[in-house]
């Protein structure tokens, strides 16, 4: 009885402290409510947005108080740089791919103004997905060459947004590089950090195939298969990488503003050699730590941020890898500063490892034991040609351009050129360690491939008699003698 | 009153100019029915008319400046034509030295295209008349369906500047018209009356059988995303806009005479 007695007690008084805890957070809730509700909040003066072309962002907003804020944006057709050789006629917002950046507060008055250039073929418009409003502003912004749409919204939730061209054919406009970031930041601004960048992906979709020469036309049937022919950052193969790379100094804090264009592919944004410590998941409230890979959604953002600790090239890729290393979506930022050895060791050091047997050993042994006849040209030809595909095109790419600053070039190559007995050691045994390749410095690692001297001879000369090279007949002969 | 003496010389301008507008040849196109862009099931009847074989140039609209000056540049209503009418012309009887006489007019508003061709004793194309005719190759009256059709217009749509280029120097096709792919955008007599809205996602939602735009599933002529893009152009249009891509050119019906 006393005990049911203390346990009714015992009952009502966990009620009470359930009833104050609600009590407390439905107050604390209101009070939150009426401090930020965006749609109350006053603005004070009006000036014009800051734009930014990437990878740049303009200034934080700090401690500003919200504000009318006028933005203005042009919209230019306009012939680019794809890859090296290789242009396209992209669509943008500002000139650029992605348009320019846009920062705002939680409840500021965005005044847009949206212009399209009297050169343009098309009408164009613009859905900013901060805007709580139909279509994003698209319909309020539908605007003919020549002309210009003025609408207005006010930026109610904080986050970052993506912005794009909606006007038909939807997919086509964004295709062609119609879209960029909107930053909303909530009252008091985001954290100061001591770097900041705006990256964004895009997929794009040309008549010829990945490195085909020349002006390359919008592809409408590949875009419906979502078979990309480049899925690049910053609008072009080679947009954050060599002149273009990020840069930071050990012990910064980097924050990138990491969008999706699409139109047809998820990213898995990662960044080789470091983890996150914060992601604002999907570019909202959510924060994830310690995160290796992201997800941005086509039509979606990420706050990414991490303290650089060691210097070298961080390198930022799309890990759906294959569009990294074959299809354009890689960057590099480059960290610059003390070696700390505490964080990474580096290589200490490299010794023979030999467990008596291997498969390899094995193969070789077999290898050496047959005497295969010497292939004709042609057939040489053919099959270094397939060889190269299998092992070589995912670095040195289908046309033997290299990487810039990764891979070095196969394409009129000085140091290709210069010595066959050398060429032949890098493809049996691998090479590490700094080369210089038409001018150009590489410092990374080719593994020792694993093919038969026939296969080595076959690629070699594949290689010599292709993309201006000089034309050396290697042989099964040659490559046995290299040791 | 004012509309009858602004009659009186139309007619009196059109017998001067008939001369020039036989010049300005025309040929004839058979009617027939077809579905467009925006139909879901019903097709469309078209009758015989005749097309000028080329958009109106520069030095026909000269012409047409010099012998009716409310639509010189300075003088035209603002109500009529926006600041950007004839915007790259030097001066009200002059249009620079860089352009050339048998390039299209561009950068004139509807109103004007509209009575250019009033004064002809002709009228702009409907919408259905302007497609129809322009879904010929130069083999075929209805080429919709080819790809390579496809892919000339998409990829002029995406050349900067055609504007700048003479008349004749694209394709003649199936009827014998030229320049209808290729060289400018044009208007047509009713160019707001299917509306691809801003929001052009939404216009394939409600009830309305218009379904242009992001949500393509429902049109009956997928592959032919060109014909979206010049809904969508005229869906931005408003008649006083002057637009440096746009031109136009005429069409007259046939009279049948029943004696």
């Amino acid at each position: 009885m006393k005990n049911f007695k203390n346990s009714k007690r015992s009952i009502v008084y966990v009620f009470f402290l359930a009833a104050l805890v609600a009590g407390l957070f439905t107050s604390c809730e209101k009070a939150v409510a009426a401090k930020e509700n965006p749609e109350l909040m006053k603005v004070y003066g009006e000036s014009e947005a800051e734009m930014t072309a990437p990878p740049m962002v303009p200034r934080p907003v700090g401690k500003r108080a919200a504000t009318k804020l006028v933005v203005n944006m042009e919209v230019v057709e306009k012939e680019m740089e794809m890859s090296d050789g290789v242009t396209y006629v992209y669509w943008t917002f500002d000139g650029t791919v992605p348009g320019s950046f846009i920062r705002t507060r939680v409840g500021d008055e965005i005044e847009f103004h949206l212009k399209n250039h009297p050169d343009s073929k098309l009408p164009h418009n613009i859905d900013l997905h901060a805007v709580t409003g139909p279509g994003g502003g698209a319909e309020s912004s539908f605007v003919a060459p020549g002309h210009e749409a003025v609408f207005t919204f006010k930026t109610m939730n904080p986050g970052l947004y993506v912005y794009h061209c909606a006007t038909a054919p939807v997919g086509m406009h964004i295709a062609n590089g119609m879209y960029g970031l909107i930053l909303v930041e909530p009252e008091g601004g985001l954290e100061p950090v001591d770097k900041e960048y705006y990256v964004m992906q895009g997929d794009f979709y040309t008549e010829g195939e990945n490195g085909e020469r020349g002006l390359q036309a919008f592809s409408m049937d590949k875009a419906i298969d979502e078979d990309a022919d480049y899925v690049v950052f910053n609008g072009k193969v080679g947009g954050l990488t060599g002149d273009n790379a990020l840069t930071a100094k050990v012990g910064e804090t980097v924050r990138l503003f990491v969008g999706n264009g699409g139109p047809n592919l998820v990213s898995s944004f990662h960044v080789i050699g470091e983890i996150f410590d914060k992601v604002y998941v999907e570019g909202g409230a959510m924060i994830n730590e310690n995160v290796q890979t992201t997800l941005i959604p086509a039509g979606g953002a990420a706050i990414v941020e991490f303290k650089v600790e060691v210097p070298g090239n961080l390198v930022l890729v799309d890990h759906s890898i294959f569009r990294a290393f074959n299809k354009g979506a890689l960057g590099i930022l480059k960290v610059e500063g003390e070696e700390n050895e505490k964080v990474f060791g580096g290589k200490i050091e490299e010794k023979i490892y030999n467990p008596g047997t291997s498969v390899s050993e094995v193969a070789e042994e077999t290898n050496d034991g047959e005497q295969v006849a010497e292939m004709s040209m042609a057939d040489k030809m053919e099959r270094g040609k397939q060889i190269y595909t299998q092992n070589c095109l995912a670095c040195h790419q289908a046309t033997g351009a290299g990487i810039p600053n990764a891979f070095p070039p196969l394409a009129e190559s000085d140091y290709l050129n210069a010595d066959v007995h050398r060429a032949i050691e890098v493809v049996k045994f691998g090479l590490t360690g700094e080369i210089e390749v038409n001018g150009n410095a590489y410092n990374s690692a080719m593994p020792k491939q694993n093919i038969s001297d026939e296969d080595v001879a076959a690629v070699l000369t594949y290689v010599y008699n292709n993309w201006g090279n000089n034309k050396t007949e290697v042989t099964q002969k040659m490559v046995k003698e290299v040791k | 009153m004012k509309t009858l003496t602004r009659l009186a010389f139309c007619i009196a301008i059109m017998i001067t100019s008939q001369a020039h507008s036989q010049s300005g040849s025309m040929v004839e196109v058979k009617g027939g029915e077809f579905i467009p862009l925006y139909g879901t099931k019903t097709e469309v009847p078209v009758k015989d008319f005749r097309m000028d074989v080329y958009p109106v140039t520069n030095a026909e609209f000269l012409k047409f400046v010099e012998e009716n000056p409310r639509w010189r540049k300075s003088q035209v209503k603002k109500l009529f034509a926006d600041d950007n009418y004839l915007r790259n012309w030097k001066n009200d009887l002059s249009f620079g030295d860089d352009m050339m006489p048998n390039s299209p007019v561009t950068n004139v508003s509807w109103f004007a295209a509209k009575n250019y061709c009033e004064c002809q004793g002709k009228r702009l194309p409907t919408v259905d008349e302007w497609e129809y005719v322009a879904m010929a190759n130069e083999t075929s009256p209805d080429a919709r369906e080819e790809k390579s059709y496809n892919q000339f217009i998409l990829s002029w749509y995406e050349t900067p500047n055609t504007y700048k280029n003479t008349i004749g120097n694209t394709f003649r096709n199936y009827w014998g018209v030229s320049d209808l792919h290729g060289l400018v955008w044009e208007w047509t007599s009713d160019f707001n009356s299917v509306m691809i809205g801003g929001e052009s996602r939404q216009d394939s939602t409600g009830d309305n059988n218009l379904f242009c735009g992001g949500a393509a599933v429902g049109a009956t002529d997928l592959m032919n995303y060109a014909a979206f893009m010049r809904y969508a152009f005229r869906g931005s249009m408003k008649a006083k806009y002057s637009i440096k891509n746009l031109g136009f050119r005429c069409v007259q019906d046939i009279e049948k005479s029943e004696l």
